[in-house]
């Protein structure tokens, strides 16, 4: 066995903690504590993570070769469709909010739970609605539009299950409305006596930030998706041109949302690398204040740049000109980021953990996935990449070497805090670093597939393509290995992994005072009062310590 | 912050104004007045927006920070308006060099 990462000799498993005050299923569907209903999430989120995993693995072993010789074309699309349906309103949205952040944010803050317990466990099960009407649409024949929906296919041709799987999208919505509310309240009203705004952990304000795109956003695309079944069903023209309506309409509303969702994806992961990057440099974070603000600045800014999407459809070429320069300034604040978490790991006491590894990686990869970006934000090479294997890429690096790094860097930092246990180090950080080069290895080759001007969503492509879709699917299949190893060790470690203790990483933060893992209200010793900044560690200076 | 108890025939008013501006809402359905209906139109449904949000959601007796939320919500949905409204002003300004 290898070596466990940071443990205490002395640490023990307290007797009395949340998952064991109670052992029955009807303890758990019916629980109100966070961090229950987190675990909740935690279970379900992975089995959708593993259909989604499976309909990819599927997708990238028919590219082995140009023919279809796997599945018909058909088919192919119904693939495409639901990895995309599953992994981005089934996994990626819900996933660091619901999980993390449902299990961190009272402890974070100081509270007890969140404010509205009951509302957190209808969310869960709105949540567990959607993905049901997902899994029945799946079961049912599939869906063959694509996650987007476009407008008149969805709302008037598909002879598909687009009715289930937009309900499905549609209740889903609900789910994140009602987490970003409890979120947004929380943060507002049960801080700790002297958690001041300036002294609140940056996985706080990545949250609120959220929150914010959560509510603001999620309405639009549920009452657009309304509108698709509205066509669907009556035959009532509002996308379609033929019944009078407009497809570009649709776009203009769908992007209104799910763009900034996008951002719902990618800032709670960014809300963990400021965590993981400080603790693992024992060091003060750099520029703390335009981190914050920067979250904020993505959610604002995020808002205003969807018509990026859109540069080839109908729409105005002023209208793409507009959006095209908007979109260029959303880099500003991601870019902020980016430096200073470098800035952080500057002199700093730097230690190679898994979580720090996972953190590298998101910051690596999340930037390839934003410069690349651009290429897309700028009208002219839109053109060029507009629906090829590079606009594939680009999202893959943001969405999973972005957003999943950033959860299974959350996962690896705060899971001694959830469960009370270590697991294998060595291990742990062998698996990082194969996720890493299975990643690259699977979407480096879809940016130069891309360039060279490969369409996506075809199940057949030209013979010259292959060598590199042969790169992509080796790739894959690395990084499904990548992912499986952390589901063996995390089971171990769940039975026999040592005990963690309250801070086995020596991490600042309210968390890290109570026990792992805490118990049912979190703070049995009192009302936790706070007296230094979120990030008191001993190089750089805090307020506490100068 | 303690609960404000709004009477019950504070929600009966409410109700008989929206129920007014519904009426309202039919009744100019049959009068054509040009470039003045969606005015007239977004005009009534700004004022049943408006009486549901501060009485039906209690946003009058709230705090001035779900005020701010509140806000914040409206002047959402106008950067969205804002931003579409462009694409369709400005469609017609090029002529494509290859008629479609």
């Amino acid at each position: 066995m290898s070596t466990i990462a940071a443990r205490p000799e002395s640490a023990l498993m307290p007797k009395r903690h949340y998952a064991n005050v109670k052992h029955s299923v009807a303890s758990w569907l019916l629980t109100t504590d966070h961090k229950r209903i987190a675990i909740l999430y935690l279970i379900s989120i992975t089995v959708f993570f593993a259909v989604g995993g499976f309909f990819a693995s599927m997708i990238r072993l028919e590219l082995l070769t140009p023919k279809g010789d796997l599945f018909d074309g058909d088919t192919y699309n119904k693939m495409f469709t639901l990895h995309g349906i599953i992994m981005i309103f089934f996994f990626l949205i819900p996933s660091i909010p619901a999980v993390l952040g449902n299990f961190l944010i009272p402890l974070m803050v100081g509270a007890k739970d969140l404010a509205f317990p009951k509302i957190n466990l209808l969310s869960w099960y709105l949540y567990i609605i959607g993905g049901l009407l997902a899994v029945w649409a799946l079961v049912k024949g599939g869906v063959d539009t694509g996650w987007t929906f476009y407008t008149p296919y969805s709302s008037t041709y598909a002879k598909t299950e687009v009715f289930l799987a937009v309900s499905a999208a549609f209740i889903a919505g609900f789910s994140s409305i009602l987490t970003g509310l409890n979120f947004i309240v929380t943060i507002h009203k049960m801080r700790a006596p002297g958690l001041t705004w300036f002294r609140l952990p940056l996985f706080v304000w990545a949250h609120y930030a959220t929150s914010l795109i959560q509510i603001l956003g999620t309405p639009v695309v549920a009452i657009t998706l309304v509108l698709v079944g509205v066509e669907r069903i009556w035959g009532k023209g509002i996308f379609d041109p033929s019944l009078g309506g407009d497809p570009v309409l649709f776009q203009h509303l769908f992007w209104f949302y799910s763009h900034p969702a996008v951002y719902i994806m990618i800032l709670p992961g960014m809300g963990v690398i400021s965590e993981v990057i400080t603790c693992f440099s024992r060091k003060r974070i750099f520029g703390y204040e335009f981190i914050a603000f920067s979250s904020l600045a993505i959610a604002i800014v995020g808002f205003l740049v969807w018509g990026h999407h859109m540069f080839v459809s109908t729409q105005s070429t002023y209208a793409g000109m507009v959006f095209s320069f908007l979109t260029f300034l959303v880099a500003v604040p991601s870019a902020i980021k980016v430096f200073n978490w470098t800035a952080t790991l500057y002199k700093g006491e730097i230690t190679f953990e898994a979580p720090m590894l996972y953190a590298f990686g998101f910051i690596g990869l999340f930037t390839i996935g934003g410069l690349t970006g651009l290429f897309l934000g700028a009208m002219a090479t839109d053109i060029h990449f507009h629906d090829t294997y590079f606009v594939v890429a680009h999202f893959h690096y943001v969405m999973v070497g972005g957003m999943v790094m950033g959860f299974m860097c959350g996962l690896h930092f705060w899971w001694p805090k959830m469960t009370g246990r270590m697991y294998p180090a060595t291990i742990a950080s062998i698996a990082a670093i194969i996720v890493f080069i299975g990643f690259n290895l699977t979407f480096f080759p879809q940016f130069i597939l891309g360039y060279l001007g490969m369409p996506r969503r075809y199940h057949e492509y030209a013979a010259e393509f292959q060598v590199l879709n042969v790169m992509s699917t080796a790739g894959a299949s690395i990084l499904g290995v990548g992912y499986a190893i952390p589901g063996f060790y995390f089971m171990w470690s769940l039975f026999f992994g040592p005990a963690a203790g309250p801070n086995p990483w020596g991490a600042k933060g309210l968390e890290w005072q109570t026990q792992s893992p805490p118990t049912t209200f979190n703070f049995d010793e009192g009302q936790p009062i706070v007296v230094e900044e979120a990030y008191a560690y001993s190089i750089g200076g805090s307020e506490s310590v100068s | 912050m303690a609960q404000h108890v709004v009477p019950p025939s504070t929600y009966v008013k409410v109700f008989g104004g929206l129920t007014i501006l519904m009426i309202l809402t039919v009744v100019m359905a049959f009068f054509n007045l040009g470039v003045l209906n969606p005015v007239v139109a977004l005009t009534i449904a700004i004022l049943k927006a408006l009486l549901i949000v501060l009485f039906f959601m209690n946003v009058k007796y709230s705090s001035k920070l779900t005020m701010i939320f509140v806000a914040c919500g409206f002047f959402w949905l106008l950067i969205m308006f804002f931003l579409i409204m462009p694409d369709y002003i400005s469609r017609e300004w090029l002529t494509p060099a290859i008629p479609w």
